[in-house]
C-alpha cells in the first residue's frame, strides 16, 4: 500500500481482509446484521454459496479446510444464524480444523438488551473455539481478522469466531492489514526437543514389537510423506485413527487399518503386544483405547504432539515429543534405522490371515461393506465424504484410501448430518475429484434440504444413501445390549429418496439388488450432476469387529460370526 | 492437595470469563481466584487457587497455557512464594464485650475500620490459617457478615513469576 490509508467501512474492509487472506470460497446464509456485508459481497471478487442452513456452512467450510489444508470460512447472522453454527464449530474443534466463522451481531449499543436476534454467541463458543472475539471498534476489524485466520491454521489447529456488531460494518476506518500477527502469549512449539528426539531414537532401536498409531494430525501437519519414509525405515506396522486415515497408505503392507471399537482385530491385537507404542498426532480418545487401564499394558509410549495438553491427558507418556509432527519425523529420521522387527511382521501377518475384516455376501441383499467395495473398485481416487454412524463405519474399514485428505467425517463430535455439507465444501475445494457423500438414510436426513444448495448451484456430490429404515449404529447397540428393543429407531418408509431427488432437480436412482450396485455406481460418476443412490441394504447388518463400550481393545466381539 | 497458580492474561475483556469457564469445562475445582492489574495496565495478574493431584495440576496448567490471552502460568510452591488473603469481618459487639474484641483484634495485628453501636468491622490480612484463627475467636460474638478476597502471591525474592 502506498499514500494515505484508504478510507472504507467495516463492511468492505471485511472483504479486503479475506482477499488477503485468500479465501476463496464463503458458505454462508445473510441476515438484516449482515446487510451491510452482504451489499459488498455483491461485487466482491469471492464465490459465496448459500446454503440452506447456517449448520451446513460451517460444515461445508470444515470439509473444504479438510479437503485443501486451507482455513474453511463461513458466515451467519446474528442470534438464530449464529446458533446454528455451534455444532459445526464444535465438530470443528474436535478435530482440530482450521475455520474462521464470522457472525453478525446487533448493534453495540444494544448488546446485553436482548434485542431483536440477539445472542450472546461469543460466550456460547467460548468452550468449543480456539479462540473467540467480539469487534467492539471497527478499526480492529483488520487485526482481528489477522490474528483469527494465524491463530486458525497454526499451532493445533483449530475454529475461530468474529462477531461483528452491526455498527462494526458500517463505521468507515482508515484500512491497514497488519503484516504480522503479535499475540505475546501464543507461540506454538513446532521444532522437537533434540534430547526426547534422542530418547525416541534409542527406544525405537531397543523396540522388538513397535507400533506407529498415527492421527488426524499427520493430515493436519502434511506429515504422510514422512510417515510412510519412518515406518518403511524401522519396518513398524501403522494403524490410523479414524481422523487420520488417509494419513499412511492403505495398500501398503505395514498398514494394519483402524484401531478401537470398530477396528481390525489386528491393529488391536498389535497394540496390545506392542512394547512400543509410537503415537504421531493422535489424542488417546476412548473409542480408540477402550478401558484405559488395559490399553497396550506393555507398551512404553512415545508422544509426538504439537498439543502439549494433550501429552499424559488420558495415557501416562514415556517420552513426549511437543512439536509439528512433519518437523519431527523429519528430525527423527536420521536418528533411527531398521528394527528387528521380522517376528514380529510375521506375527501380525498370521493376525491379518486369520482375522481379516470380512462380510458375508449374498445374492438376495446388498450388503453395505460389498457397496464401500464397489465404490473403491469403480473410483479408487474418489473423496469419501461421512456422515455418522455404521455407513461411516463401513467407509472407513473396507475403501482402500491411498492419500491424506481424501476420507472427510466427523470423528471427536460424531456429528449426524455432517456429511453432505462436509461434501459440499469437499467437492468446491478439489473440484477435480469424485466426491461420494456416504450416508445412512437417518443421517442424510439431518441436512438434506442441502440438496437444493447443489442443484442451484450445479455442484456434482453423489449421495451413497445406505437405506435401512433404521437409525442403524443405535439399532446395533439396541440389538446387543437391549435385548433387540428397538425403541425408535425405525424410520422405514420415512421417505422416497429418489423422488426426494427429482423434486429438487437431481438425479435419483434406487438400487435394490447386488447385480445392479456397480452399474448405478458408475452411472452416477458418468453423470457428473447431483445424483442420490439409493441403495436398499440389508437391514439388520451389523458393524464387526466391535468392542464394547468400556471393554480392553483385545476384548473383541465377532458380530457376523455370533449372529 | 492444594496449588498455588500465579497466570499472567492480557487485560481484556472476557478474560475472566475463558479462566473460569475452562475450569468449570474441565471440572477443575478452584478453591480461589483472586484478579487485578500488574504494574503493566495491559497485564492482569490471576491468583488460583486449584485443588488436585499432580496430574490435575499439570493439566491445568496445560490447559491454561492453550488460552490465546494466558501470558504465563507459574506454579507457587509454598516455599518460593509470599501470599496474603484480605477479609472483613462484621461482628455483633456491646459495651461489655468490645474490650475483648480489641484485644483478640490486636492480638492478630488485625484492624477495626468501622464501628457502630451494634458493631464493629475487623479488617485482617494474612494466610488462611490466620484468617481461620481469627474467625473462630470471633465467632461467639457473632459474625454478622464476612467478604474475603481469595489468596494473593508473588514468588519470594527478586524472581518474578
Amino acid at each position: 500500500m502506498t499514500g494515505k490509508p484508504e478510507r472504507m467501512t467495516g463492511a468492505r474492509a471485511f472483504v479486503e481482509c479475506l482477499y488477503r487472506e485468500n479465501v476463496e470460497v464463503l458458505f454462508g446464509y445473510p441476515g438484516g446484521v449482515l446487510l451491510p456485508i452482504y451489499d459488498e459481497l455483491y461485487d466482491a471478487h469471492l464465490h459465496h454459496l448459500l446454503v440452506r442452513h447456517e449448520q451446513a456452512a460451517v460444515h461445508a467450510a470444515e470439509g473444504y479446510a479438510r479437503a485443501t489444508g486451507k482455513v474453511g470460512v463461513c458466515l451467519a447472522t446474528s442470534g438464530p444464524g449464529a446458533t446454528n453454527l455451534v455444532t459445526g464449530i464444535a465438530n470443528a474443534y474436535m478435530d482440530s480444523i482450521p475455520l474462521v466463522a464470522f457472525t453478525g451481531q446487533v448493534p453495540s449499543s444494544m448488546l446485553g438488551n436482548d434485542a431483536f436476534q440477539e445472542a450472546n454467541i461469543t460466550g456460547i463458543t467460548m468452550p468449543i473455539t480456539k479462540h473467540n472475539y467480539l469487534v467492539q471498534d471497527a478499526k480492529d476489524l483488520p487485526r482481528i481478522i489477522k490474528e483469527a485466520f494465524h491463530i486458525a491454521s497454526t499451532g493445533r489447529p483449530g475454529p475461530v469466531l468474529i462477531d461483528m456488531p452491526k455498527d462494526v460494518t458500517t463505521d468507515e476506518i482508515d484500512f491497514v492489514y497488519p503484516d504480522k500477527v503479535e499475540l505475546r502469549g501464543y507461540k506454538p512449539t513446532y521444532k522437537g526437543n533434540s534430547q526426547q528426539i534422542k530418547r525416541a531414537a534409542s527406544a525405537i532401536a531397543k523396540s522388538k514389537r513397535p507400533v506407529i498409531y498415527a492421527g488426524g494430525g499427520v493430515i493436519g501437519s502434511d506429515a504422510s510423506k514422512e510417515l510412510l519414509s519412518f515406518a518403511e525405515k524401522i519396518r513398524a506396522p501403522v494403524t490410523t485413527t479414524l481422523t487420520g486415515i488417509g494419513g499412511f497408505p492403505n495398500d501398503n503392507e505395514l498398514y494394519l487399518g483402524m484401531p478401537g471399537m470398530h477396528g481390525t482385530k489386528y491393529a488391536n491385537y498389535a497394540i496390545q503386544e506392542s512394547d512400543l507404542l509410537i503415537a504421531v498426532g493422535a489424542r488417546f480418545d476412548d473409542r480408540v483405547t477402550g478401558k484405559l487401564k488395559s490399553f497396550a499394558p506393555n507398551a512404553k509410549i512415545i508422544h509426538i504432539d504439537i498439543d502439549p495438553a494433550e501429552i499424559s491427558k488420558n495415557i501416562t507418556v514415556d517420552i513426549p515429543i511437543v512439536g509439528d509432527a512433519k518437523n519431527i519425523l523429519k528430525s527423527l529420521l536420521p536418528h533411527v534405522s531398521e528394527c528387528d522387527t521380522k517376528e514380529w511382521l510375521d506375527k501380525i501377518a498370521i493376525w491379518k490371515r486369520d482375522f481379516p475384516l470380512h462380510y458375508i455376501n449374498r445374492e438376495d441383499a446388498i450388503k453395505p461393506q460389498y457397496i464401500i467395495e464397489q465404490i473403491n473398485e469403480a473410483c479408487p481416487d474418489a473423496i469419501i465424504v461421512t456422515e455418522v454412524g455404521q455407513h461411516q463405519m463401513w467407509a472407513a474399514q473396507y475403501f482402500k484410501y491411498k492419500e491424506p485428505r481424501t476420507f472427510i467425517t466427523s470423528g471427536g463430535l460424531g456429528t449426524m448430518g455432517y456429511g453432505f455439507p462436509a461434501a459440499i465444501g469437499a467437492k468446491l475445494g478439489r473440484p477435480d475429484k469424485v466426491v461420494f457423500d456416504v450416508s445412512g438414510d437417518g443421517s442424510f436426513q439431518m441436512n438434506s434440504q442441502e440438496m437444493a444448495t447443489i442443484v442451484q448451484n450445479d455442484i456434482p456430490i453423489i449421495i451413497a444413501l445406505f437405506n435401512n429404515g433404521y437409525l442403524g449404529m443405535v439399532r446395533q447397540w439396541q440389538a446387543l445390549f437391549f435385548e433387540h428393543r428397538y425403541s425408535h429407531t425405525t424410520i422405514e418408509d420415512s421417505v422416497d429418496f429418489v423422488k426426494l431427488a427429482e423434486a429438487y432437480g437431481a438425479l435419483g436412482i434406487r438400487v435394490e439388488k447386488p447385480s445392479d450396485v456397480r452399474p448405478a455406481i458408475e452411472k452416477a460418476i458418468e453423470a457428473n450432476r447431483p445424483v442420490i443412490l439409493d441403495f436398499i441394504v440389508e437391514r439388520e447388518e451389523n458393524v464387526s469387529p466391535m468392542v464394547p463400550a468400556g471393554a480392553a481393545i483385545n476384548e473383541i466381539l465377532d458380530l457376523e460370526r455370533t449372529q | 492437595m492444594k496449588h498455588t497458580l500465579a497466570v499472567l492474561v492480557e487485560n481484556k475483556y472476557g478474560v475472566l470469563t475463558r479462566v473460569a469457564g475452562l475450569f468449570s469445562r474441565r471440572g477443575f475445582n478452584i478453591d480461589s481466584l483472586a484478579v487485578g492489574i500488574t504494574e503493566d495496565p495491559t497485564i492482569s495478574r490471576m491468583t488460583i487457587v486449584v485443588r488436585g493431584d499432580e496430574h490435575v495440576l499439570e493439566q491445568v496448567t496445560k490447559q491454561l497455557n492453550k488460552l490465546i490471552e494466558v501470558i504465563r502460568v507459574t506454579d507457587l510452591g509454598a516455599d518460593e512464594s509470599v501470599e496474603r488473603e484480605l477479609a472483613l469481618i462484621k461482628v455483633n459487639t456491646d459495651a461489655s464485650n468490645r474490650a475483648e474484641i480489641i484485644q483478640i483484634v490486636d492480638i492478630f495485628r488485625a484492624r477495626i475500620i468501622d464501628v457502630a453501636s451494634k458493631s464493629v468491622t475487623i479488617e485482617v490480612t494474612g494466610d488462611a490459617n490466620k484468617i481461620k484463627a481469627i474467625q473462630t475467636l470471633l465467632r461467639p460474638f457473632g459474625i454478622k457478615e464476612m467478604a474475603r478476597t481469595g489468596k494473593v502471591a508473588l514468588t519470594r525474592g527478586s524472581k518474578s513469576s
